[in-house]
């Protein structure tokens, strides 16, 4: 598929008169190129936009969210997912269908939906209040413009948990954290990872050696027993923020070495260059050689590595939550989410508490996408 | 050949000697020593352990040694066989281990060999008909098991069959076979429990697999002696088979460095959703209740694996491919 999207491109570049093209290549600076290229992989640009929406749910978490995540409802719990409604009719009107609760034989609550019974729902409508940008807001995308809505009257889009809380507006809120792990678990990896990979291949000999060996010993280990030793390692007294941060340091154990390896063996490669040569006859110091000469080179790598280690990541931190070893229930992530769906009798009477399965699959799946795009964008020897 | 034999040996023991320093620290890690909660769980079920009692415990494990000490008694011990004690299951961690070795050796083994069947024909077929709309189909397939979440994967197919045919397919035996002794019966019914988490448990792997075959492939058959091959006149069937795709196969090979640590730790998730009775489930329960004898050996064990499975694929990779051995040498 990626590949196909290439040749396409390939054929778009004949079209364009040859010297035309050429003349205008010449010119182009390394990442003018590498755009061009990542621009012309439909896929993967795609997949950059679905990423970057997913991030920016993650600034904008409480203004997307109608519901305060927090907000336990008992006389509301397992609705089914009430659909946003464009139309009544042919005539624009946005709402949401009443859901009438009352009790069946079993004593178990049931939801009939009346559409009879419209609650009407607005845009930039009043709701609880949230900081943003240090402001202190209360206004929403969508909602029903109403900070003291009853429980009958609130709309819950995609349906409640056990205790009547708003399964769309916590996943709003889940996303910002599930994704923050990752970002925060990119950034650990990405300075330890560049600077044992630097300083290996740039002193290479034992110390070479001893990374490189360290490395492989790390990553020898199996992923998914060390993993869970270590979350469950984790004293349960601790805050949020604490385990937030160890479960961070955790999922990025395996990140780094990765980067680790690609950075010395592109700094190895590339030290062999007749242009890092030409740089040291030229008398540029070392540091201009590394910074201005070999890292452009190279920092496409590591963009690319980064990407599919986040995907890497969402996963790890959503199946140790999953578990109960990740972080624990009051923190609202993908992983804390699932965990409410834990037993097949709660997804058969509430399946709607899967839907943040979906956002995983969909997330990892353009991490992985925009991740392939970039990587062959930015080598040069690509077809 | 013998050079790098014994590099590789050499590699080996201290590449399992660093693991077990790793699994000796992760047991130490939680707060406190165990006696300490072993006696905190003892309490709460109202058993009261006086504290003469837990001085001769933890004089016996040796609590109050150093570190190091501890560290070399423990790992003496767990060089002649005594793993220590499973306060969870109240038995000795062997006991534990071997219950379920038999159910996690046939999901792992059947896992595997899953994997070869179904991605290996897939990926030759995905690179000899490259773009075509197999090739497509495998590829998409082939992201969407990496992108999604075993466990996500267990859980929806739960829920599917029991919403479809009301039959809650968890376990590996039905009730009545549970304790029954071997008979074609129990193994029928137990090859139908398997087949569900075998393919659920190899998708990702298959996946894997099917992207590396592919991937292989056909950079191999870029290369000038397939096009020597077929202006011989060699029908398309046997140049493919003859040499590019034996070549390609290199990566089922360094495959096999992930099939004896995948037996054991791969399984873990699942087997919680699905509820298997395997190694991997009474590692959870001993993770989750802190239970640190049983959690610290499986996670030795599946660490020592990894290392014997990545020392055996060298070893059959420089044999099978004279060009790594002597880029070694």
């Amino acid at each position: 598929m990626v590949a196909g999207a290439q040749s396409g491109a390939e054929s778009d570049a004949q079209l364009v008169g040859e010297s035309d093209f050429e003349a205008e290549v010449e010119v182009m600076s390394q990442r003018q190129l590498i755009w061009r290229r990542f621009r012309r992989h439909r896929l993967a640009m795609a997949a950059t936009v679905i990423v970057a929406l997913f991030y920016s749910i993650v600034v904008f978490s409480d203004f997307l969210a109608t519901n305060d995540p927090e907000d336990i409802e008992a006389a509301r719990q397992y609705t089914p997912p009430q659909w946003l409604r464009l139309f009544d009719g042919f005539k624009p009107d946005l709402h949401v269908c009443r859901l009438v609760g009352s009790r069946d034989e079993f004593l178990r609550k049931v939801y009939v939906k009346d559409c009879d019974q419209k609650v009407d729902v607005q845009i930039f409508a009043r709701g609880y209040e949230y900081k943003l940008f240090g402001l202190t807001l209360d206004r929403h995308l969508f909602g029903v413009n109403d900070p003291e809505v009853t429980a009958e009257d609130a709309i819950f889009l995609l349906g409640t948990d056990v205790q009547g809380r708003d399964l769309y507006s916590r996943l709003m809120r889940g996303t910002r954290l599930s994704l923050l792990i990752g970002l925060t678990g990119i950034f650990i990896s990405l300075i330890v990872g560049t600077m044992l990979g630097a300083v290996s291949g740039f002193y290479g000999g034992f110390v070479d050696n001893l990374i490189q060996r360290s490395i492989e010993i790390v990553r020898s280990i199996p992923t998914i027993p060390l993993y869970l030793g270590l979350a469950a390692a984790f004293p349960a007294d601790w805050s949020v923020e604490r385990r937030f941060f160890a479960i961070t340091i955790v999922v990025s154990l395996f990140a780094w070495t990765e980067l680790a390896r690609v950075v010395r063996g592109r700094y190895l490669a590339m030290r062999q260059e007749d242009f890092v040569t030409a740089a040291i006859v030229a008398g540029a110091n070392q540091r201009r050689i590394i910074f201005r000469h070999m890292l452009p080179s190279f920092y496409s790598h590591i963009i690319a590595a980064s990407t599919l280690n986040l995907a890497f990541m969402v996963i790890s931190e959503t199946t140790l939550s999953f578990l109960g070893l990740g972080l624990q229930p009051p923190a609202i992530s993908y992983g804390t989410l699932l965990f409410t769906a834990q037993n097949v009798q709660t997804v058969a009477l509430a399946p709607w508490l899967l839907i943040p399965g979906i956002f995983v699959v969909v997330l990892v799946l353009a991490l992985n996408f925009m991740g392939d795009g970039i990587r062959d964008a930015a080598d040069p020897y690509g077809s | 050949m013998l050079a790098f034999f014994i590099r590789r040996i050499i590699y080996a023991i201290i590449a399992m000697w660093a693991v077990s320093v790793i699994s000796f620290v992760i047991i130490n890690l939680p707060a406190g020593d165990f006696v300490t909660t072993y006696i905190a769980t003892q309490l709460a079920t109202g058993n009261l352990i006086l504290e003469a009692e837990a001085e001769s415990l933890r004089e016996h494990y040796g609590l109050n040694d150093p570190v190091y000490v501890q560290y070399a008694k423990w790992f003496t011990r767990i060089l002649r066989g005594q793993l220590g004690f499973s306060f969870e299951f109240t038995e000795p961690v062997r006991i534990v281990l071997e219950r379920n070795l038999l159910n996690t050796l046939l999901l792992g083994t059947f896992t595997v060999v899953f994997i070869w069947v179904v991605a290996i024909p897939i990926g030759i077929y995905s690179a000899v008909k490259q773009y075509s709309v197999g090739d497509y189909v495998a590829t998409f397939l082939g992201f969407l098991g990496l992108g999604i979440p075993d466990f996500l994967i267990g859980l929806v197919a739960l829920w599917l069959i029991l919403d479809l045919t009301g039959f809650l397919a968890t376990g590996l035996y039905s009730v009545e076979y549970r304790t029954a002794a071997w008979s074609f019966a129990k193994m029928w019914d137990l090859a139908k429990h398997l087949i569900l988490p075998v393919a659920i448990l190899g998708t990702a792997g298959t996946a894997a697999l099917i992207r590396v075959t592919r991937a292989n492939l056909l950079d191999e058959l870029k290369k000038p002696y397939v096009t020597t091959a077929r202006a011989k006149g060699l029908t398309e069937w046997q140049l493919i088979m003859k040499y590019p795709v034996r070549y390609a196969l290199n990566p089922v090979i360094s495959l096999t460095a992930y099939v004896l640590p995948f037996i054991i730790s791969g399984s873990v998730v699942l087997s919680f959703v699905l509820d298997l009775p395997t190694i991997g489930r009474d590692f959870l329960k001993a993770l989750t209740a802190q239970d640190i004898y049983l959690s610290g050996a499986v996670i030795l064990f599946s660490g020592w694996l990894t290392i014997i499975g990545t020392f055996v694929s060298d070893l059959l990779l420089a044999w099978v491919d004279p060009r790594i051995r002597l880029e070694e040498d």
